[in-house]
C-alpha cells in the first residue's frame, strides 16, 4: 500500500502573457522587422499590464514548482479557487501539454477524465461510439470487446444503443461517456468534476463507481469544487492556491483551511472591501444582525426574532422601483442554505435616499445551530427585461454563529445544522 | 522504489516519433479511418456511390470545358480517360493535403482533453483517402478496360509495376505538406485561406489537364519542379503510353517527398507539444 505511484517533482508550467497579439503572420513579420532594425518588440507592451503575480514580467506561472507524491490506492482530492492551477495540473498529468520544468513520474497506466464523451461522433451509434471513445482513451479493441456489455449496462441507455448519438439527450451522452471512462481500469484515475453533470441517481452511481475503483487498490485523483463529494470520497486533500500547494493533509484539516482562506476577507470591514463587483452606483457600507434585545450581534439563537440591516450609500441616479436586493446564506461547506430577495417577497422600494438602510426582519430565526456566512447582491433591472445590471456584489460579506434554541417554543432544543422548515405535524 | 513506467518532462528530442506509442494506438487509427469512411455517407441516399460520382462528374466537366471548348490537346487519348487519370491521381494528393493541413485546428477540442499520439490523426487521413483512392482507381480501370478493348489508343507498358511506388510518393507528399501546414496554421490562421487556393494553383502547374508536351520546352522545367508532375506523367505513361518516362524527374519527386515528410514530422512533433497553449 505504501508504494509511490505518482511522483511530481518541481513541476512548473509557465504561460506567456501577451500572446494574444501574436496571432497573425503580420505581427510576427513586424516584430522581426523591428528586431532587424534594433528596436524593441512593438507588441511587448501588451504583457506588461498583467503584472500582478508574475515573475520576470511577461510570463505567468500557472504552477510554480509543485512537489507531490501519491501512493498506491490513495484517493486524493485537489481543491482550490478558480485559477489556482488545478486544471493546469490535470493537463500536465494527462499529457495534453508539457511542463516547463520538472518531471512527472508515473507507475502504471494513467487515465484522465477531463471531460466525458470526448470525441463522440454524432452520426455514429452509441455502440460504435463506445469503441471510438474507448480507443481515444487508450483501450484497444479487445479490451473494449470484453467490456462492452458491462459498459452498456452501466450507462443505462441500452435501449438506444444502436441509435445515432445525435439523437441522444445531453444527459444520455454524459452517461454513455462516463460508462466508457469508468471501465477503463487504469492504475491511476484522474477525475475532473464530471460528477457535476447528470441527475442525482447517476451522480450517486458515479460516486459509487469511483469508490469501487479506489477499493480495488487503484489510485484516484479527484479535482472538484464540491466539498461534499470531496469529503465523502477522499482520504487526503491538497489545496492549491496561485499555482502552489498551500496545504496538504487530512480531509477535514485541508477543507477547513480552504474554506477559511476563502473567507479571510470577511474580517475586513465592508466599507473597505475592494473585491466587490458592480458599477457601484449604490454600495453596501455595513451589514449586521440586530438580536432580539436590539443589540448588534454576530451570535444568534434559533427561534428568536431579529433583523438583518444592510446600510448603503448611493452615488448615482437609479430608479428605486427597479432595485433588486438579495442575500445568499451558506453553511460551513459553502453550500447554499437559503436566499432572501425582495422580488420574491413582492417588495418594491419607493424611495432611496443617498444614505440609508434596507431591513430584513424575522420573527423566528430558522437557522439551526452552526456557522454561516452570506453574500450580498444588489442589481438594477433594466426596462423590465430579464437582464440585471450589477450595482454591488460582495462574496463572503459576513458571517455569524447560530446557537441551539427552541424554535417551536415547546421546550425542546433543536438539532444542529441546516434550516428549519415551518411545518405542522399531526 | 522500482522503475517508473512513464516520465513526463519538458524536453523531447527533435525526432521523438514514439513508434511504440503509435503501435499501441493502432486500433484507434483504424477506428478513425472507419469513422471517417462511414460517417461521410450517413444520411445520404446514394451512399458510397458518391465516391464514383465525384470523379466522373469532374472528368465530364473537364472534357467539356478544357477538351471541347478550349481544345487543349490530350495527346491523342480519349478525352474522358485522359482527364480521369489526372484527376484520380491529383485528388488523392490534394485530399491528403487538405485534410491533414487542419489537423490541429479541427481537433483542438479533442487534443485539449485527451492524450494519444497526435500523428494518428494525419495517418488515419492518409489511410482513409487511400481507400477512397482505391475505389476511384477501380472506376478508372473500368473505363480504361473499355477503351483498351474498343480502341487501340491504350498502350500499357511495364512501368505499371511502379504504380505502388507512385502512391507511396504521393502519400508522403500529401502527408508532409499537410503536416507542415497544419503546424503553421496553429499560429497563422491565414494559411487556411491560402491553402485551398494554393492547391488549385498547384494543379494547374501539373499535367492534370494538359500533357506536358504542350508546354513550350523552355518552360517545361518549371512544371517539372512541381513534385506531382512526374507522378501524374509516369502514371499516364504507364497505363496509356503517352509521353515518355522521365526517371530523373521521378527521382526528384521521391527525394522531395522524403525531405518534406521529414520536415513535416519534425515540425508536427514540435507543435504537438505546445500547440494547446498557443492555438
Amino acid at each position: 500500500m505504501s508504494e509511490v505511484v505518482l511522483k511530481i517533482e518541481n513541476v512548473s508550467k509557465q504561460y506567456r502573457l501577451g500572446l494574444v497579439g501574436t496571432g497573425t503572420l503580420g505581427h510576427d513579420l513586424k516584430r522581426w522587422w523591428y528586431l532587424v532594425r534594433g528596436k524593441d518588440d512593438p507588441y511587448l507592451e501588451i504583457s506588461e499590464v498583467n503584472d500582478t503575480e508574475v515573475k520576470g514580467g511577461q510570463y505567468v506561472n500557472a504552477l510554480a514548482a509543485i512537489n507531490l507524491e501519491i501512493k498506491k490506492g490513495e484517493v486524493v482530492g485537489i481543491i482550490g479557487e478558480n485559477g489556482a492551477g488545478k486544471s493546469t495540473l490535470l493537463k500536465l498529468l494527462s499529457e495534453v501539454t508539457n511542463p516547463t520544468t520538472g518531471s512527472i513520474k508515473v507507475k502504471g497506466k494513467i487515465a484522465a477524465l477531463l471531460e466525458v464523451g470526448t470525441g463522440f461522433h454524432p452520426e455514429l451509434t452509441g455502440r460504435e461510439n463506445i469503441f471510438l471513445n474507448g480507443a481515444i482513451l487508450g483501450m484497444n479493441k479487445k479490451e473494449i470487446d470484453s467490456r462492452i456489455e458491462e459498459i452498456i449496462d452501466f450507462s443505462g441507455v441500452a435501449k438506444y444503443i444502436d441509435t445515432p448519438v445525435k439523437r441522444y439527450s445531453s444527459g444520455m451522452k454524459v452517461r454513455l461517456g462516463f460508462a466508457v471512462a469508468a471501465h477503463l481500469e487504469p492504475d491511476i484515475l484522474i477525475v475532473d468534476e464530471v460528477l457535476a453533470v447528470g441527475d442525482a441517481e447517476f451522480q450517486s452511481k458515479s460516486i459509487g463507481k469511483m469508490k469501487d475503483v479506489a477499493s480495488e487498490g487503484r489510485t484516484v485523483l479527484f479535482v472538484s469544487h464540491n466539498i461534499v463529494s470531496i469529503k465523502s470520497l477522499c482520504d487526503r486533500v491538497i489545496v492549491l492556491d496561485k499555482g502552489e500547494v498551500v496545504c496538504r493533509g487530512g480531509v477535514d484539516e485541508a477543507v477547513s483551511y480552504y474554506l477559511n482562506s476563502a473567507k479571510e476577507s470577511i474580517a475586513i470591514p465592508l466599507c473597505d472591501r475592494e473585491d466587490r463587483q458592480g458599477n457601484g452606483k449604490i454600495k453596501i457600507t455595513d451589514c449586521y444582525f440586530i438580536d432580539d434585545a436590539g443589540m448588534k450581534s454576530k451570535e444568534l439563537i434559533s427561534g428568536l426574532s431579529g433583523k438583518l440591516i444592510l446600510e448603503y450609500e448611493k452615488s448615482g441616479q437609479l430608479n428605486p422601483q427597479d432595485l433588486f436586493v438579495g442575500v445568499n446564506f451558506f453553511d460551513e461547506n459553502d453550500i447554499v442554505q437559503t436566499v432572501i430577495a425582495n422580488d420574491e417577497l413582492g417588495v418594491k422600494f419607493d424611495e432611496i435616499d443617498n444614505k440609508g438602510f434596507f431591513t430584513i426582519e424575522f420573527e423566528k430565526l430558522a437557522f439551526r445551530a452552526g456557522r454561516y456566512h452570506y453574500s450580498l447582491f444588489i442589481s438594477e433591472k433594466l426596462n423590465n427585461s430579464a437582464e440585471h445590471v450589477k450595482l454591488d456584489v460582495i462574496q463572503n460579506a459576513g458571517e455569524f454563529l447560530v446557537a441551539q434554541g427552541d424554535f417551536w417554543g415547546v421546550g425542546n432544543v433543536n438539532r444542529p445544522k441546516g434550516f428549519i422548515m415551518d411545518v405542522k405535524m399531526y | 522504489m522500482g522503475k517508473w513506467d512513464k516520465e513526463i518532462t519538458p524536453k523531447k528530442s527533435l525526432f521523438d516519433l514514439n513508434i511504440n506509442q503509435i503501435w499501441k494506438f493502432r486500433d484507434l487509427l483504424f477506428l478513425f479511418v472507419w469513422r471517417d469512411f462511414v460517417s461521410v455517407y450517413k444520411q445520404t441516399i446514394l451512399g458510397p456511390l458518391w465516391f464514383f460520382i465525384q470523379p466522373i462528374l469532374t472528368s465530364i466537366t473537364f472534357t467539356i470545358i478544357f477538351g471541347n471548348f478550349a481544345q487543349i490537346s490530350t495527346d491523342g487519348m480519349p478525352k474522358i480517360i485522359f482527364y480521369m487519370a489526372g484527376i484520380t491521381m491529383w485528388n488523392y494528393f490534394a485530399d491528403c493535403l487538405n485534410k491533414t493541413s487542419n489537423t490541429f485546428v479541427v481537433n483542438q477540442g479533442l487534443f485539449g482533453k485527451v492524450y494519444f499520439p497526435r500523428l494518428i490523426v494525419p495517418l488515419s487521413i492518409i489511410v482513409t483517402n487511400l481507400l477512397k483512392f482505391g475505389i476511384q482507381i477501380i472506376l478508372f480501370i473500368v473505363f480504361w478496360t473499355y477503351f483498351y478493348v474498343t480502341t487501340d489508343t491504350m498502350q500499357p507498358n511495364w512501368y505499371i509495376l511502379i504504380f505502388p511506388l507512385l502512391i507511396i510518393i504521393m502519400a508522403a507528399l500529401g502527408l508532409g505538406f499537410g503536416m507542415v501546414i497544419s503546424a503553421l496554421t496553429t499560429k497563422y490562421r491565414d494559411l487556411t485561406f491560402l491553402i485551398g487556393f494554393g492547391v488549385q494553383l498547384l494543379m494547374y502547374g501539373s499535367p492534370v489537364i494538359y500533357p506536358i508536351s504542350t508546354v513550350p520546352e523552355k518552360y517545361q522545367w518549371i512544371i517539372k519542379l512541381n513534385p506531382m508532375t512526374s507522378i501524374i506523367d509516369t502514371f499516364k505513361h504507364a497505363f496509356m503510353g503517352t509521353g515518355s518516362f522521365d526517371g530523373y524527374n521521378l527521382l526528384y519527386s521521391g527525394v522531395f517527398a522524403i525531405c518534406i515528410l521529414m520536415l513535416g514530422l519534425v515540425v508536427f512533433n514540435k507543435v504537438e507539444k505546445s500547440f494547446i497553449d498557443t492555438v
